[in-house]
C-alpha cells in the first residue's frame, strides 16, 4: 500500500485500471439514473449488460468490426429494454419482477446465442476500440495518460456525464421526467404522458448499460464469457443511490467503485499468501456498506417503483 | 361460459410455460435441430427414465426449497433474490457442523447439522431483513450483493482454512457417511431432501393459508398501512419473514452437502438460487404447487444433458426457455380477470345468439345464470 | 341566445355499468362565474373530469364556441384553452413555483428557460395580487399560496375557462374570502370559470350562473340572483333539508376515560404537528375535534390510537397510561377502537374479502382464532351477523371490497369497530365522500355509541356533521386546541375565528 504512494508510476497505473473498471459501471448507473428519476426502478441493467456484452462480440465477430459491435450492443439492450418497459409500464407489473425475469431471460439466451453462433471462436479475441491520446490534453502531467488516452468509448462517457445532467436539470424533458419520478398525477394532469416519458426513460437506461457491456467486451476483454456482467449491474445500482440519483454524484461512486475493484486485483498480485476469494468480494462489500451507511440520509424519487394508472385507485 | 374463462385464467402459468416451449423451438430450430426431437429426448430422460428421474429429484430438492424461500417473504411484499447466497451460508455451516463437531450418534448428530444449514441461511437472511424493515433499504439490491459476499466467502473458506490437503482445487473434506441424507430411490443419488421440501410446502401452505400468521403476512404485503392499524408488529414480522426465508435457502444448501456432495465444494450451486424465483412464479406463490414447478424446472435442467448427447443440441438452450418461461409467466400477471366485462361480454353474445337465432341459446342462458 | 362558451348535450359516462352521468346538459355564458352544486356522489367530478380530458363521455356531445369537440386528453383541454384546478393540487413538492408552471409547458425550446417563465408569472402574480415568488420550492408554500399556483399554472396557459374543484375545502375561514376575491378579479379579467361545490354561501357571494345534480343528472339550473340558499339546497337534496340537530337524548356524561395531555407529535417529516394539546373525553360524550384539514388532527388521532409515537405528553385510557403502548395492545386490552381518515389507504385492505376485514383488527383474538389458528366458521358467521345488521350491501362475504361502495365500506369499518364493545371509540372524517343516506348511519352509530357510555373523539373538518353529534367542539389550528365550544356557542364568526388560529383558551 504505501510503496504504491511513493512510486508514481504504480499509482498511475491504479488509477488507469480504477477509471476502466469503472467505466461499464458508470454506463449503467447513468442510466439507471435516468429510469429511476422517471420513477422506474431498472433492476434489469444487469441483463442490460450481459446482452450489450454479447451483442458486441457477436456484432464485431460478424462484421469484423468493433462499430457493429458496439451498435449490435446498443440493439440487444433496447430489446430487453422493451421488454422492461411491455412489462413493468405497459402491463403495471411490479418492477422488481420485470427486471429480475430479464436478468433470467438475457443470462440464459446469450449463454445459448453465444454458443451457437460464436462456437468454437468464443476464445479467439477479436478487435476492438484502441486507446488514442488527445493531443493536448494527454500532455498534462500525471493526470493527462490516465485521462486522456484512452478509447472512443470512455470519452464518450467524459461528454455522457454533462450531457445527462444538463439533460435532467436544464430541459423540459428532465423536468417532466423528474416530476413523473416524483408525482406522475401532477405531470399527468399537466399534459405529459407518463408511459411515453417512462418507456423512453427505460429504453435509454437499457441502451447506456448495453454500452457498458460494449466496453468490456470491445476495450477490456475482447471476448465473450456467460454471464461475464458478473454484478455490474448491480453494483451501478448501489452507485446511483451512492450517487443520489444524479448523474455527476453516480460517476465519482463508480470511480470509487472502480477504485475499490482495482485496489483488490492489485492486492491480489501483492499479497498472493491471502486467498484472492477474499479480495473479490471487496466491490460488493463497498456496494453494501455504502448503501447501509447512506441508508436514511438519501431519497429517492417519491414515486419511484409505483405504477402509475390513470384514474386507478 | 364464465367459469371456463375462469379456469383458462387460472392455467396462466401453463400457458405460460407452453408458450414459451414454443418460443423455445424458433431457438432449437436455430440450431438446425427438430424441436419434437429435442424436446421429446428431454423429456424421455427427465421423467420416463429411472436414473433420469432420480437425478431430476435430486435438482428438485434445492429447487424446490429455494422457491419456498423467494414465495414465503413475497407474500408479505418482500421479493428475496437472496437464496442462492443463502444456499451458499447453510451449505457452509452444515459443512462446519458435519466436519467439526465432536463425534455423536446419527440420530442427534444428521438433525444439528441440518439445523446448522437452516440457522446459516436464516442469519444471512436475517441480515437484509434487518435493513429492509428498519432502515427503509431495497431488499432486492441487499440481497443481491449478499449473494455475491457469500459466494465468495464459501469460495475462500473451501479454498482456505476447510481445504482438503492437496485437493486441486477447493473444496473440503469428506463428511463422514453416517452423516449423509438417506437415499429414497436406490442405487442412485436421489436423497431425502426433497421429501423434506415437500413436507415443507405442504406445512407452509396450511400455515399460510389457516394461521394467524399467514393472515398477518398476506395483510402485510396487500397493505402495509392497514396491517399497522391491524395491530400486526410490522417490522419484526419482516425480519423473521426473511429468517425463516433463509433459513429454507440454508436447508438447500445443506441438503446439497449432505445429500449429493458430501464435501463443500467452492461454486457448486448452478443457480439453483434463482431457480427459485421462477419456481416462485410459476406456482404463482402458491406454496402447494410449487412442488410441481420444482420438479418440471428440475426435469428441463436434468433432461437438459440427455438431450444434447441425443441430438448435439447446446443444453443451455434450457437455461434460454427457462428465461422465457419466466418472462412468459411475469407478463401473465399482468392480466386480469375482469369477470364482470366478461360476462356482460358473454350476455352481448347471447343477445346477438336470440337476434340471429342460435340453437346453443339455451345452454349459454344457463351458464350465465350459475354465474351471477 | 346567450354567449356560450362551453356547453354540453346529453353527457353520460358509466363506470362498471354504473351511470355517473346520465344525460346531462348544461350550457355556461362567456365571463361569468358559474356554479356547480351537488352533494357528493352527484357526478360534480367526473362531469369536470369529462370536461378536461381525462374521462371519455358514452355519450353526447361537447361544444366549445359553438363548434362540436372531442376533449381526449388534458393536454388537449389546455390547448383548447381549458384549464382546471384540482381539489388535491398537481403540484410537485419538490420543484420551485416556476417549474411547476414550465412543466408540460408547450412550445418550449431544447433548453428550459426559466428567468423567461418567472419574469412573466412575477407579472401575472402582480395583476392578480398574488404575491408569489416563482423560485421558491413548491413544499414549503402554505395551502392557500399553493392554491395559487395552481391558478397561475392555468392563466399562464392563457386558458378561457378555469374550472376549479372544490377549491375552498382545503382553505380556511380567512383563505377562503381571498380566494373568492380572486375569482371575481378572474371573471373582471374576461375569463369563465366553473367552481364545484357543496357550499351554498359561496354560490350566493360570486357565482352568475348555478347548475345544480342530483345522482348524475342535472336537477335545475337557475340564476344566482333570483333564487336563495333555501331553494337551492332543497334542489341539491331532492327533498327539505333540516338543520335541526338529531335528537341524541339527554346523558350525563360520566368519569373521564380519554385523557391526553400536553401531547407533542412530530409527522413523518420531523416536523411538530401537533403542539401540546390536552384533552378529555367522558364517558357517553362527543367531543368533537373540528378545523381546516392538515392542522395536526390526523396526527393526534394516530398518536392517541398508537400509529404514532408522541415526542412528549401522555395518552390515558381509564387512567391507565397507554403512551407507550402497542396499536395491538392498546386495541385488545384498553380497547380503543378507531375509524381512520383513508378507507383505502388504512382502513380495509382492498383485495381481501369483507370476511377477512371484518377480522382484521382482532384475528390474533378469540374468538377469530384460537392458538393461532384462524377459526374460519366463527370469521363467517361474525360478517354475516354484521354485513346484516349494519345494512352493508354487498353480493356476499366472499366479495372484495374493492368492489363495495364506499358508504358500505364504511358500514363494515364501523361495524367492526363498535362491535368490539370499545371503551374509546375514535372516528376521522368519517363522512368523507358520502352521501347522504350513508351519511345519517355513521351519526347515528355515533349517537349509539354515546348513549352506550363510550367516549367518543369525532374528528371532522364538516362543522355541520360535528354540529349533529357532538356534545363538545374543540377546534384545531397548527397543531394546537384554540378554544372549546359548545354547540349552542357556535357562531360562524366565531369558529372561524378559531380555525384562523385566534386562540381563546386551550384546553378541552
Amino acid at each position: 500500500m504505501l510503496t504504491l504512494l511513493s512510486d508514481p508510476q504504480a499509482l498511475a497505473d491504479l488509477l488507469g485500471t480504477s477509471l476502466r473498471l469503472a467505466v461499464p459501471i458508470a454506463f449503467a448507473a447513468i442510466g439507471g439514473v435516468i429510469s429511476e428519476r422517471s420513477g422506474v426502478f431498472n433492476v434489469a441493467l444487469e441483463g442490460c449488460i450481459l446482452g450489450g456484452a454479447f451483442g458486441a462480440a457477436v456484432g464485431t465477430y460478424l462484421f469484423g468490426t468493433p462499430v457493429a459491435g458496439l451498435a449490435l450492443a446498443v440493439v440487444v439492450a433496447l430489446i430487453a429494454g422493451l421488454i422492461l418497459a411491455g412489462l413493468a409500464v405497459g402491463l403495471a407489473i411490479n418492477q422488481l419482477v420485470a427486471g429480475i425475469a430479464i436478468n433470467i431471460l438475457m443470462l440464459g439466451m446469450t449463454s445459448y446465442l453465444a454458443r451457437l453462433i460464436l462456437g468454437a471462436d468464443a476464445t479467439t479475441t477479436m478487435p476492438g476500440f484502441e486507446p488514442f491520446a488527445l493531443p493536448g490534453l494527454s500532455a498534462i502531467p500525471f493526470f493527462g495518460p490516465i485521462l486522456f488516452d484512452v478509447d472512443v468509448l470512455t470519452y464518450a462517457l467524459y461528454l455522457l456525464v454533462p450531457f445527462c445532467w444538463w439533460a435532467i436539470y436544464r430541459t423540459p424533458w428532465g423536468l417532466s421526467l423528474r416530476a413523473i419520478g416524483d408525482y406522475p398525477v401532477a405531470a399527468d394532469s399537466a399534459g405529459i404522458s407518463v408511459p411515453k416519458v417512462r418507456t423512453f426513460a427505460v429504453l435509454i437506461s437499457c441502451a447506456l448499460a448495453g454500452m457498458g457491456g460494449a466496453y468490456i467486451v470491445l476495450a477490456q476483454v475482447h471476448v465473450f464469457t456467460e454471464n461475464m456482467s458478473a454484478g455490474k449491474g448491480f453494483i451501478a445500482l448501489a452507485a446511483l443511490i451512492l450517487g443520489r440519483w444524479n448523474p455527476v454524484g453516480a460517476f465519482l461512486a463508480c470511480l470509487f467503485f472502480g477504485f475499490s475493484d482495482a485496489l483488490q486485483l492489485r492486492l491480489q498480485f501483492s499479497a498472493p499468501d491471502v486467498p484472492y476469494q477474499l479480495f473479490s468480494m471487496v466491490p460488493f462489500v463497498a456496494s453494501f456498506l455504502a448503501l447501509v451507511v447512506f441508508a436514511g440520509k438519501v431519497r429517492p424519487p417519491a414515486a419511484i417503483g409505483t405504477r402509475y394508472i390513470r384514474g386507478g385507485k | 361460459m364464465t367459469n371456463l374463462v375462469r379456469y383458462l385464467f387460472l392455467l396462466r402459468p401453463v400457458w405460460a410455460v407452453l408458450m414459451a416451449l414454443i418460443v423455445g423451438s424458433g431457438l432449437i430450430l436455430l440450431a438446425g435441430v427438430s424441436p419434437l426431437g429435442a424436446y421429446g429426448e428431454l423429456f424421455r430422460g427427465a421423467f420416463l427414465d429411472y436414473w433420469g428421474l432420480a437425478g431430476t429429484l435430486v435438482k428438485t430438492s434445492p429447487i424446490l426449497l429455494a422457491g419456498l424461500a423467494v414465495i414465503l417473504p413475497l407474500r408479505a411484499g418482500l421479493l428475496n433474490i437472496g437464496a442462492e447466497g443463502q444456499i451458499y451460508m447453510g451449505a457452509l455451516f452444515s459443512a462446519a457442523a458435519a466436519l467439526y463437531l465432536p463425534q455423536m450418534p446419527t440420530f442427534l448428530a444428521l438433525p444439528i447439522c441440518v439445523l446448522a444449514g437452516a440457522l446459516g441461511g436464516g442469519l444471512w437472511g436475517m441480515i437484509p431483513g434487518y435493513f429492509k424493515a428498519y432502515h427503509g433499504l431495497n431488499e432486492v439490491i441487499l440481497t443481491i450483493l449478499m449473494n455475491f459476499i457469500a459466494i465468495n466467502l464459501v469460495s475462500y473458506v473451501a479454498g482456505g482454512p476447510m481445504m482438503q490437503a492437496g485437493a486441486p482445487y477447493p473444496y473440503s473434506e469428506e463428511i463422514r457417511p453416517s452423516l449423509w441424507l438417506p437415499i429414497i430411490l436406490p442405487q442412485t443419488d436421489a436423497h431425502a431432501g426433497v421429501v423434506i421440501g415437500v413436507a415443507l410446502a405442504m406445512i407452509m401452505y396450511f400455515v399460510l393459508r389457516y394461521s394467524t400468521t399467514g393472515f398477518a403476512l398476506d395483510t402485510i404485503g396487500r397493505n402495509v398501512n392497514a396491517a399497522r392499524y391491524a395491530g400486526v408488529p410490522v417490522r419484526p414480522y419482516l425480519v423473521g419473514v426473511m429468517f425463516v426465508a433463509g433459513a429454507l435457502g440454508g436447508l438447500a444448501g445443506a441438503f446439497e452437502v449432505l445429500g449429493v456432495k458430501y464435501r463443500l465444494y467452492h461454486h457448486f450451486s448452478p443457480g439453483f438460487g434463482f431457480d427459485g424465483i421462477v419456481v416462485a412464479f410459476l406456482a404463482a406463490l402458491n406454496p402447494i404447487l410449487a412442488p410441481l414447478a420444482a420438479f418440471f424446472l428440475s426435469g428441463l435442467k436434468a433432461g437438459a444433458l440427455v438431450m444434447q448427447r441425443a441430438t448435439g443440441l447446446e443444453s443451455t438452450v434450457i437455461e434460454a426457455i427457462q428465461g422465457l418461461v419466466i418472462i412468459f409467466v411475469a407478463a401473465s400477471l399482468g392480466l386480469k380477470l375482469d369477470a364482470e366485462k366478461w360476462a356482460a361480454r358473454l350476455r352481448g353474445r347471447e343477445r346477438l345468439d336470440r337476434a340471429v337465432g342460435d340453437t346453443f341459446r339455451k345452454q349459454g342462458a344457463k351458464d350465465a345464470d350459475a354465474t351471477e | 341566445m346567450a354567449d356560450n362558451v362551453l356547453s354540453l348535450h346529453g353527457i353520460s359516462k358509466l363506470f362498471a355499468g354504473f351511470r355517473a352521468l346520465d344525460g346531462v346538459d348544461m350550457s355556461i355564458s362567456r365571463g361569468t362565474v358559474h356554479a356547480i352544486l351537488g352533494e357528493n356522489g352527484a357526478g360534480k367530478t367526473t362531469l369536470m373530469n369529462v370536461l378536461f380530458g381525462l374521462y371519455q363521455p358514452e355519450e353526447g356531445e361537447i361544444r366549445l364556441n359553438g363548434k362540436p369537440v372531442r376533449i381526449s386528453s388534458p393536454r388537449q383541454a389546455m390547448t383548447m384553452g381549458i384549464g382546471m384546478i384540482h381539489q388535491h393540487f398537481m403540484l410537485v413538492d419538490s420543484l420551485t413555483v416556476a417549474e411547476n408552471v414550465a412543466l408540460g409547458l408547450p412550445g418550449q425550446g431544447l433548453s428550459l428557460d426559466l428567468d423567461r417563465i418567472a419574469a412573466r408569472l412575477a407579472e401575472l402574480s402582480h395583476e392578480y395580487g398574488f404575491d408569489i415568488d416563482p423560485h421558491e420550492v413548491v413544499w414549503k408554500l402554505p395551502i392557500g399560496m399553493r392554491q395559487r399556483v395552481e391558478i397561475l399554472k392555468v392563466l399562464f396557459r392563457d386558458a378561457e375557462v378555469v374550472i376549479f374543484d372544490e377549491p375552498t375545502s382545503v382553505l380556511a375561514p380567512n383563505e377562503i374570502a381571498s380566494f373568492l376575491d380572486g375569482l371575481r378579479r378572474l371573471r373582471a379579467a374576461g375569463r369563465t370559470v366553473l367552481f364545484i361545490t357543496h357550499k351554498l354561501d359561496e354560490v350566493e357571494a360570486v357565482a352568475d350562473d348555478v347548475t345544480i345534480m342530483q345522482h348524475g343528472k342535472v336537477s335545475a339550473r337557475m340564476k344566482v340572483a333570483q333564487t336563495d340558499a333555501r331553494d337551492m339546497a332543497r334542489k341539491m337534496v331532492g327533498r327539505e333539508v333540516v338543520h335541526d340537530r338529531m335528537d341524541k337524548g339527554d346523558i350525563a356524561p360520566g368519569a373521564p376515560i380519554l385523557q391526553v395531555s400536553d401531547l407533542v407529535v412530530e409527522d413523518a417529516r420531523g416536523i411538530e404537528a401537533v403542539k401540546g394539546v390536552t384533552l378529555s373525553v367522558r364517558a357517553g360524550e362527543v367531543l368533537g375535534v373540528a378545523g381546516v384539514d392538515g392542522n395536526g388532527q390526523a396526527e393526534l388521532a394516530n398518536a392517541i390510537v398508537g400509529l404514532l409515537a408522541p415526542k412528549s405528553g401522555s395518552v390515558l385510557v381509564d387512567d391507565a397510561d397507554v403512551t407507550s403502548a402497542s396499536v395491538h395492545v392498546r386495541r385488545q386490552r384498553h380497547r380503543v377502537s378507531y375509524v381512520p381518515e383513508d378507507r383505502h389507504h388504512t382502513g380495509l385492505v382492498l383485495d381481501f374479502s369483507i370476511a377477512q376485514n371484518a377480522m382484521l383488527r382482532d384475528f390474533t383474538a378469540a374468538p377469530f382464532s384460537r392458538g393461532g389458528v384462524v377459526q374460519t366458521r366463527t370469521v363467517r358467521e361474525k360478517a354475516t351477523d354484521w354485513v346484516r345488521r349494519y345494512d352493508v350491501r354487498m353480493r356476499g362475504i366472499d366479495q372484495k371490497v374493492r368492489f363495495l361502495s364506499g358508504g358500505n365500506q364504511q358500514k363494515l369499518i364501523f361495524a367492526r369497530e363498535v362491535e368490539s364493545d370499545p371503551r374509546v371509540l375514535i372516528v376521522m372524517q368519517p363522512t368523507k365522500g358520502l352521501d347522504v343516506g350513508a351519511i345519517e348511519a355513521v351519526q347515528r352509530t355515533v349517537i349509539a355509541e354515546r348513549a352506550a357510555g363510550k367516549a367518543v373523539l369525532y374528528i371532522s373538518t364538516e362543522l355541520e356533521h360535528i354540529l349533529t353529534v357532538a356534545d363538545r367542539i374543540a377546534v384545531m389550528c397548527a397543531g394546537e386546541i384554540t378554544g372549546v365550544l359548545t354547540p349552542d356557542e357556535v357562531t360562524t364568526e366565531r369558529i372561524g375565528a378559531l380555525m384562523g388560529g385566534l386562540h381563546e383558551g386551550a384546553e378541552a
